[in-house]
């Protein structure tokens, strides 16, 4: 099985280092593992987006032309990435800043609203992207708790790992508040 | 013993395996997309490790010129740019290739020319592969296409390297050196201890000086140079060439693509297949000895090549030679940074061959 996952916000909303987090608790699960970041003369405030593809098998392609799954964090990542999602796909989003709703009726689309939950409900806005992770293994199961929880031993420098309890607990809000707009 | 399995960025992967392969020594200069090598062996500090010595140059020039001297020295060393400053040592390069000393460099591409951008590309593939500098010499050239060859490479490049005096260069890519894989390392090699018969160390008790140049100023010892200089090339031609070949037992057409766009075309592969098209891929991994023979071959067996580049046709001239008239060669190229998508190659090869 090959997942080909496509992560896309604003620089700063934590969209390369959730990609890295899934990335390593792919390994930790022994899959296959590629994490390709769009990388350019960007800045906090423009668009970031990184591939991440899980698979049982050798992967071929880290560039990509259509995904299985789309996580978006803002709207012109929306714009861009939403007809780039396989039919049948997935399209995760959060709610926060977007004027035009995703549109498309041959996916499945979930909402969830972690930059207002992560400032909240857990009172730290850096973890919504960990929220946004929660959301989509909720969906999708493609990684198991236990390897997440590996991931950010492996992902994150020792001086944060006190953080990891407060990661994990996003993980879980995340797969509390996530709402079904559209199944397929 | 558990496997040592990293998750690493090509960039880092290939400062650790540099480190691992028993260097003794990096000079660099840094530059977009490839500066966490040099960012990687500062905060590694493998002189606690192994010794190794790193030292950013104060441009590329030096760098280059540093690893002339210590590679004169008999040590093994490397050092990694990216295109325009690979461009800077070109002159350097031409008298490491001259006077026949081993080392390792690494040019992980971007788009030019000029000083471009910092998005990858394969343009430097003439540069590489048939010159850059001045003078009869060749460089031998490998392509890695993922993190784990990029750690392999390093150490078949050292040992080529001084297997055959010669500089070694790995040619990879923004892509190749930003994204990060799986990758299991190599055990750590001991720095080596023994110094080489030809390198300038005093006179070790040998009671003659060693001398290293690249200047023969009477034609008949330029010429005497230069024929041993292609007798070398030969030995490499016959030993050196290296390839990959996939789903080619039963195809129709080939692709052929080096590292990132040969992962990128093993994609459309699949994609061509699932839409009833017999597609295979033959990937060159050494570009200098190139795999001329291999086409050929193929070229008996398929009804179109297509080659695929991240430039506007540089490799595609090798692969014509290598068909030799048998069959059409079509390309499609992107460059400047732009990365061709794994459905845009399969478009353009059933445009040439499918539906015309």
């Amino acid at each position: 099985m090959t997942e080909e996952i496509i992560i896309a916000g604003f620089g700063g909303q934590g969209v390369l280092s959730m990609g890295g987090i899934l990335a390593y608790a792919g390994v930790m699960q022994g899959k296959e593992v590629t994490w390709m970041p769009s990388y350019g003369p960007e800045m906090r405030g423009g668009t970031s987006n990184v591939t991440v593809i899980l698979s049982d098998e050798m992967i071929s392609s880290p560039i990509l032309n259509e995904y299985d799954t789309a996580i978006i964090l803002n709207q012109p990542s929306l714009d861009k990435f939403e007809k780039m999602i396989k039919k049948g796909g997935t399209l995760i989003y959060d709610g926060n800043g977007i004027n035009r709703h995703p549109e498309r009726e041959d996916i499945n689309i979930y909402r969830a609203d972690a930059a207002k939950a992560a400032a909240s409900d857990l009172k730290n806005p850096k973890v919504a992207n960990m929220i946004v992770l929660g959301a989509l293994l909720k969906q999708n199961p493609i990684i198991l708790d236990e390897n997440i929880k590996k991931g950010l031993e492996k992902a994150l420098p020792e001086r944060h790992h006190r953080l990891i309890p407060l990661n994990l607990k996003a993980v879980e809000k995340g797969k509390e508040i996530v709402k079904i707009i559209r199944e397929v | 013993m558990e496997k040592d399995i990293k998750l690493m960025k090509g960039n880092d992967a290939i400062a650790e395996a540099a480190i691992r392969a028993g260097a003794d020594a990096y000079f660099g200069y840094p530059i977009t997309p490839q500066s966490e090598v040099i960012e990687y062996l500062m905060a590694e500090q493998p002189e606690k490790r192994t010794g190794m010595v790193v030292l950013q140059a104060e441009s590329e020039v030096a760098a280059i010129n540093m690893i002339y001297g210590a590679a004169g020295a008999g040590k093994r060393v490397l050092t990694t740019s990216s295109s325009p400053g690979i461009s800077l040592m070109q002159e350097g390069i031409s008298y490491i290739a001259g006077a026949q000393l081993p080392c390792v460099l690494v040019n992980v591409v971007r788009g030019g020319p000029g000083l471009g951008t910092i998005q990858p590309s394969q343009a430097d593939y003439f540069q590489s592969v048939k010159g850059g500098g001045h003078g009869d010499y060749k460089l031998i050239v490998l392509a890695p296409a993922s993190v784990q060859e990029s750690v392999d490479f390093i150490k078949l490049a050292f040992d080529i390297a001084f297997k055959y005096r010669n500089p070694v260069m790995l040619l990879t890519d923004g892509v190749l050196g930003q994204m990060m894989e799986k990758v299991e390392f190599f055990e750590q090699q001991e720095r080596k201890k023994e110094d080489e018969p030809w390198a300038t160390v005093g006179k070790a008790g040998r009671g003659h000086r060693n001398y290293i140049t690249s200047l023969f100023i009477k034609p008949e010892k330029m010429y005497e140079v230069n024929l041993e200089l292609q007798k070398k090339y030969r030995e490499v031609e016959k030993n050196e060439v290296r390839y990959q070949e996939i789903d080619t037992e039963d195809a129709d057409y080939l692709f052929v693509a080096y590292g990132t766009t040969a992962r990128i075309c093993q994609k459309a592969c699949q994609l061509a297949r699932e839409k009833g098209i017999k597609v295979g891929l033959l990937r060159p991994i050494s570009l200098y000895p190139y795999p001329y023979d291999a086409i050929n071959k193929l070229a008996d067996k398929v009804k179109g090549v297509m080659v695929i580049e991240m430039n506007h046709g540089q490799m595609v001239e090798d692969v014509k030679l290598a068909v030799n008239g048998k069959l059409e060669v079509g390309f499609m190229g992107r460059s400047g940074g732009i990365i061709p998508t794994p459905s845009e190659i399969l478009e353009a090869l059933e445009n040439k061959f499918i539906n015309k």
